[in-house]
């Protein structure tokens, strides 16, 4: 079987729990066809780079799969026909990533500086933001 | 830095070879972030110094990172 990363982005208006069924459901189809999902991840509420479909936010999900062709085919196959799915990637790796993904990794980091308190005082717009 | 010679200048490393390098993934936008220009183009390797074989991986996780809305196309 063959080692599969799948990113899918969801519209900013739907909610966190219908993320998660959605992910649910590719797991389930994922686990029919006889693959597993090794780890799913969900990133949050995030910025877009650039508008997709007039949305400027989405909602980020990966799903780390290990799973026959056939599956991830299917999988691609509701996504292009789900109303609530942006854009999906898949990519095929040599390995899976062992923990979390950098995303989350980043994340925790910024909420730890965050909580830590203003003894740095405000360090200006951010950098991403920019347009 | 300039020893005897004017316009000498330390020869760069390519940051992700040898030990202790960084791993390129399509998912770290921070890092990503420091190999495109202002404009959002990707930043040529003779600037950068990242061996032509790690441009070429650099390249590829840029241009799936914009796919997935993380890194923009053009910077308007």
């Amino acid at each position: 079987m063959a080692l599969y990363e799948h990113v899918f982005i969801a519209r900013q208006d739907i909610s966190a729990s219908q993320v998660e069924s959605i992910t649910a459901d590719f797991s389930k189809i994922i686990e029919e066809n006889e693959g597993k999902v090794a780890k799913s991840e969900y990133w949050g509420l995030k910025n877009l780079a650039y508008k997709i479909k007039k949305n400027r936010k989405g909602h980020y999900v990966l799903l780390n799969v290990d799973a026959p062709h056939a599956a991830m085919a299917e999988v691609e196959r509701q996504a292009r026909l789900h109303e609530d799915v942006m854009r999906f990637m898949t990519i095929r790796v040599d390995e899976l990533e062992e923990g979390q993904s950098i995303v989350l990794r980043s994340k925790a980091d910024k909420e730890r500086r965050g909580s830590r308190g203003d003894d740095r005082g405000s360090r200006g717009p951010r950098r991403e933001n920019r347009e | 830095m300039a020893a005897g010679r004017p316009f000498f200048r330390r020869r760069k490393t390519c940051p992700f070879s040898g030990d202790n390098a960084q791993v390129i993934d399509y998912k770290d936008v921070k890092l990503l972030q420091r190999y495109v220009s202002e404009r959002g183009k990707i930043v040529p390797s003779r600037i950068t110094a990242v061996s032509a074989k790690k441009q070429r991986e650099l390249a590829k996780a840029i241009k799936r990172a914009r796919n997935i809305a993380l890194l923009p196309f053009i910077v308007q």
